[in-house]
Formats: C-alpha cells, structure tokens, sequence
C-alpha cells in the first residue's frame, strides 16, 4: 500500500470489456444504438417527405432508391430498430414506475424486448408484402 | 430536511438552491422529463407514422400526396416529426456527453446536434404543409 500514491495508482471501475456479455446489458446497449441509427434514419424519411413535395420526377428518383433490393433492406432495417427501440422504451416506462427490477423481471423485459422486436418486424413486412404484393 | 436542521453546516447548498432544486446544472429534471414526454408522444405518432407509410406504399405517387394531406393524416405527421425530432436531439446530447470528452469538440456536436435536429424539424414540417396546401 506504501507504494500506492498518485492518480495512476488508484483502482480504476471496471469497464465493458472485464464483465462477460449479458442479455441486459446487450439490450441496453442496443437500445442506444438503435436510437443512434434511428437519429439517421429520421434523415431518410425527411429526404421522403421533401421528395413528394419537390417533384414528381424527384419523388420518383427517391421512390425507386428506397424500393430497391438495397433499398429495402435498409428500410428493413430501419423499422427493426424503430419497433426495437420502441419496446426498450416501454420497458424504461415500466422501470419508471419502480417495477421490474428483480433478476427473473429484468431477464424476462430483456427477452421480450428482442423477441418482440423481431417477430413484430416480420410480422410488418409480411403484411406489407401480402398487401402491396 | 431533518438532517440539515441539526447539522446546519453539513451541506454548502444554500436554501434557496435547495428549494429550486436546480441542482448543479441549473436544469434540474427538463432534460430527463422530455425525453420522457416525447418517448411517450412517440409510441402512438411512429406507429400512426408508419402505419400511414405502409398504406402509401406502392401507390400511385398522386395518391400518396394525397393521402400525406388529408388533415388528419398531416396533423399526425406533423405532431410526429416534432415529437421525434426533439426526443433526437435530447437523445444525441446523452450520447454526445458520455463519449466526447473534449470541451471545444464536445460544444462542437452539441450544437451540430441541434442544427441537425432543427433542420430536419423544419424540412419535415415544410414538406408536410406543402403537400397539404399544395401549390
């Protein structure tokens, strides 16, 4: 202990990568990370919206980018992150009110919120193909 | 509080900051609280959003305008674009804060965040009533 003097030489908290990767703490970092692509993404819809009020003929260039193959995986993406998102906030409202905190409770939010995401994405695109065609 | 009145000089708080309680940022819980009222505005306006979207989709670029501005339709929109572009912004400054530690860099994307937000806001709006007002 003598030796231990200065800054350098107190403990430091441990960071991400000392603990082993969790569900809980995968969705969390999820979540932020969707937020941040969804922040981008909001750019895409924007470029949508000025496209139909501009021309016809951008509003079809933009049209015809969007619906392409690649296109579509980015809208597919994109409306995973958002329905991912959505259910990890719900889970925060519910962690407002002072619930779900216990092991199994956090364990089940975290399950749901994954498996949620991804069965109501495809869910979406089924309808979305099924209709449109 | 009854800990303050038997020890009057545990905290270097004054009473008056106490009871703005302000804290040391001087915005208490706005900034928390937004997030959260615009979270919550955003689950009913996203999927009102995209509910609006996977109707338009495919359909005749006419039919889109005019579906984007039926009244009803462009209020949701609007009300989303708002709601959504300031839960962005209050979201991005988190993100900003916990990884740029630099003070000019960090200032920098603070108010990048905001420009960005801001115009994506404004462009969204604009598109809207355009549509809906045409011309």
């Amino acid at each position: 202990m003598s030796d231990m003097h200065g800054a350098a030489r107190r403990p430091l908290s441990p960071h991400l990568q000392i603990y082993r990767p969790m569900l809980t703490m995968m969705m969390s970092i999820v979540h932020r990370i969707t937020g941040v692509a969804l922040y981008f993404g909001t750019f895409l819809l924007v470029v949508w919206l000025v496209a139909a009020a501009s021309s016809p003929s951008t509003f079809a260039t933009v049209n015809a980018v969007y619906g392409s193959w690649i296109g579509l995986v980015v809208l597919f993406g994109f409306s995973w992150a958002m329905l991912h998102h959505m259910l990890g906030g719900l889970r925060h409202f519910i962690w407002d009110t002072g619930r779900g905190f216990g092991p199994e409770a956090r364990e089940l939010l975290a399950k749901l919120t994954v498996g949620g995401s991804i069965a109501l994405t495809v869910l979406l695109w089924v309808v979305i193909f099924v209709v449109k065609g | 509080m009854s800990g303050s009145s038997e020890f009057p000089g545990s905290s270097l708080r004054t009473v008056r900051r106490r009871v703005a309680g302000l804290g040391a940022a001087h915005s208490g819980t706005h900034h928390f609280w937004l997030q959260r009222v615009t979270a919550l505005a955003n689950v009913p306006l996203t999927l009102a959003f995209l509910a609006v979207l996977v109707c338009v989709a495919g359909e005749p670029p006419e039919r889109v305008l005019a579906t984007i501005g039926q009244p009803i339709v462009a209020i949701i929109l609007l009300l989303a674009i708002v709601s959504i572009t300031t839960h962005m912004r209050a979201g991005m400054q988190v993100v900003i804060e916990d990884y740029v530690h630099n003070e000019g860099a960090k200032v920098l994307a603070l108010v990048g965040n905001t420009f960005f937000c801001a115009a994506m806001g404004c462009a969204g709006v604009f598109a809207i009533l355009k549509i809906s007002f045409g011309g």
